[in-house]
């Protein structure tokens, strides 16, 4: 007996597929869903480059989790064993080194997709109203991915692993007060050592997988809620037909399904090249101070973070310590990521899109990118990278410098939003999406 | 394989072995006669980058083959009986070495000389705490030192050592400063000595560019068994195997990544029509 009304399920072209799914839908909302979400979900139809990362941070966060299951069977969380491990997957494991790679690899490459996926934001002003809480949403992931990226870097065991997270976590020794008892509780430990190495495989491999799958839903159920922004920054829901569809809305699938399938294909063209061929990216994806076990003993004399955290790490850097206390430069650290949050209340722009926008915000958005890498290069570099002014500047590091002076840049985007995106002369929006 | 022949000969004298060498290179390929043409051309034209100053230094560039399999095969007899004394390579394990042609027994009689299975990980039976007390360090393990150190700085350290009496093994190296290893290679490279003099460019262009206002410069003060561009050749054999060593599927890993990137390359323009064809009704 049919559990609801629910019409019966037609046209799969197979009468037994048919009955399958009928008696499926009868028990849990399969159609509804599908329609909800990929057939009748109406994406406008001028998509353009940018918007392919979204989905391919998707795939890479599969592949993280596929290929992870499969380094769990073999990697030891143990500091006597962890680094040994890794190179018996690498070695004796039947295709262990692939799986190896494509999660070093994954991890770079979701970092990279999460940016340019950000970026898309920026410049089309996708995290503005309606979509805040989307956008909240998507910081709340990108700070997870941090972390689980963080997390993630001990478990090798190798000298970065060791003497990164150590870096990383006297950042919390800093905190004021509570600052030596927080980092105590972190490592579980006073130094690193196996405790730490085994909480942070629990954290990589468990909890922040869980809640960063959970974010992404949540991600996702608001982008279905309030539909897709578009490169023109203008609303498809204002223009619908008789039927409710939005006349420059088109179903997500097949349309964006299949391509979405040409851009997963011409991404793991990328992807493979740098899984088979040069895996270690010239020391950016693996570095060469990785392949020495960890030496609690040895301090490297070069500590340099994984290149996507180095944005950060530069203004961390950059700032200088108050009454020999780093805790400006971490505080500074901390705004520099938390601030992404208020964005959506930040930009006081008539438009959304930089298609519209006036010269303000395409300067802004220009000295911030330039700034990002800038600071981005500099934090994988030792201090002296660029030599010293003369004297007339105090014998001061260039490249500290210029780092200030970016720091500065980064934060200044953020700061003055509010004014140069209201006194931006900006044009006249279009009344529906330019396509072709 | 030529090499095997010599191989053969290796395990008599397996601790400070020097029959082997020069040999399986006599008998080479023209490849390989021409490499050692240009490292004697690096060789005769002066001294090495290396030595040519202790703080920009530069790196002589390795001229490694990873799919040359003579030359691994040398590489591996260098590295058992040199290296493999006191540096262990324990995630490597000794029956691997049949990917570069050698049979069980091959690998069995010629190259094991501590452990008696084949299946067994090189390690070696050197006690780490009388190994810090006569080098002031461990000897470090050497399976992943390549991806560590990189070919070029092994190439330059392994010919970078000369002799200098105030160092406890009397040994010092232009590439690691003060470093705890004694050269173990010796009696093949020579004793060299390190000549410190102010730059008048008595000997050609290479120091001209040199800001440094003494240049140094090595002088082999015992020649060893082998001439200079027979050890480099022994050198660059020894470090080809350990980037081997650092990554045994590297070879593997290229052709298999060939044959999924021209898979991929294949479903481009398929995926590419498919949207074509979809999206022509989209106006």
């Amino acid at each position: 007996m049919a559990a609801t009304e629910k019409p019966p399920v037609t046209g799969t072209g197979s009468v037994a597929l048919d009955g399958v799914l009928t008696w499926v839908d009868q028990r849990f909302p399969l159609i509804s869903t599908w329609k909800a979400h990929l057939a009748e979900y109406y994406a406008p139809k001028n998509f353009n480059f940018w918007y392919y990362f979204g989905s391919l941070a998707m795939l890479v966060l599969a592949i993280q989790i596929v290929t992870g299951i499969f380094l769990t069977m073999h990697y030891k969380p143990d500091a006597n064993l962890a680094f040994a491990s890794v190179e018996y997957i690498m070695r004796e494991v039947p295709g262990g080194w692939i799986i190896r790679y494509m999660h070093s690899t994954g991890a770079s490459a979701f970092f990279i997709c999460i940016y340019l996926h950000m970026f898309r934001a920026l410049l089309y002003g996708s995290y503005r109203s309606p979509r805040e809480l989307m956008w909240i949403f998507g910081v709340l992931i990108y700070l997870l991915l941090m972390g689980e990226a963080f997390f993630g870097y001990l478990l090798p065991w190798g000298q970065m692993s060791y003497w990164g997270a150590q870096v990383i976590i006297n950042l919390f020794s800093a905190i004021p007060l509570i600052g030596p008892d927080l980092s105590l509780w972190i490592r579980g430990d006073y130094v690193i050592s196996d405790a730490t190495l085994n909480r942070f495989f629990a954290l990589h491999v468990i909890a922040i997988p869980l809640v960063l799958l959970g974010l992404v839903m949540a991600h996702l159920l608001a982008l279905h809620e309030v539909g897709s922004n578009n490169p023109d920054g203008i609303e498809i829901k204002k223009n619908k037909d008789a039927k409710g569809v939005p006349l420059d809305g088109i179903p997500f699938h097949p349309y964006y399904t299949v391509k979405d399938i040409l851009g997963v294909v011409v991404f793991m063209i990328v992807f493979v090249v740098i899984v088979f061929f040069a895996p270690e990216m010239g020391g950016y994806f693996l570095e060469y101070n990785n392949f020495v076990p960890a030496d609690p003993l040895q301090t490297p004399a070069h500590i340099a973070p994984v290149w996507y955290f180095t944005p950060y790490y530069s203004i961390l850097r950059a700032v200088p310590p108050l009454f020999n206390s780093q805790f400006p430069g971490v505080v500074a650290m901390g705004v520099s990521v938390m601030v992404l949050f208020l964005l959506p209340w930040l930009d006081r722009g008539a438009v959304k899109s930089i298609r519209y926008r006036g010269t303000h915000f395409k300067v802004a958005l220009a000295a911030f990118v330039i700034v990002f890498l800038v600071l981005g290069y500099l934090g994988t570099e030792p201090i002296t990278v660029w030599g010293q002014f003369g004297s007339w500047l105090g014998n001061a590091d260039r490249a500290t410098v210029v780092a200030r002076i970016c720091t500065v840049i980064y934060f200044a985007f953020f700061v003055l939003m509010p004014w140069y995106t209201k006194v931006d002369k900006t044009k006249p929006e279009p009344e529906r999406v330019t396509f072709q | 394989m030529n090499t095997l022949i010599t191989l053969a000969g290796t395990r008599e004298r397996a601790f400070f072995h020097i029959a082997r060498i020069g040999k399986p290179l006599h008998s080479c390929r023209n490849s390989l006669q021409a490499l050692a043409l240009l490292c004697a051309a690096a060789v005769f034209t002066g001294p090495s980058p290396v030595a040519a100053s202790e703080s920009g230094l530069r790196l002589d560039t390795a001229p490694i083959q990873p799919t040359d399999v003579v030359s691994l095969q040398s590489g591996a007899s260098t590295f058992a009986n040199y290296c493999l004394n006191c540096h262990s390579a324990s995630l490597m394990r000794w029956n691997r070495l049949m990917e570069l042609g050698l049979t069980e027994s091959q690998i069995k009689d010629n190259l094991m000389f501590a452990s008696d299975k084949i299946g067994e990980l090189m390690t070696v039976t050197i006690i780490r705490k009388e190994a810090k007390q006569a080098f002031g360090a461990v000897p470090p393990d050497l399976s992943v030192i390549a991806r560590a150190r990189g070919a070029d700085w092994l190439y330059s350290y392994l010919r970078g050592f000369y002799r200098d009496p105030a160092r406890p093994t009397g040994w010092n190296n232009a590439v690691f400063e003060n470093v705890g290893m004694p050269n173990p290679m010796w009696q093949l490279q020579g004793e060299r000595v390190r000549v410190e003099q102010t730059a008048k460019g008595e000997d050609g262009a290479d120091h001209a560019h040199s800001a440094a206002a003494k240049s140094v410069k090595y002088e082999m003060a015992k020649p060893g068994s082998l001439t200079p561009v027979q050890y480099d050749e022994t050198v660059r054999d020894l470090v080809n195997f350990l980037v081997y060593l650092g990554e045994p599927a590297a070879t593997s890993r290229k052709q298999i990544g060939t044959l999924v990137l021209l898979f991929l390359l294949a479903l481009w323009p398929l995926a590419y029509l498919l949207k074509r064809e979809y999206w022509k009704d989209v106006h």
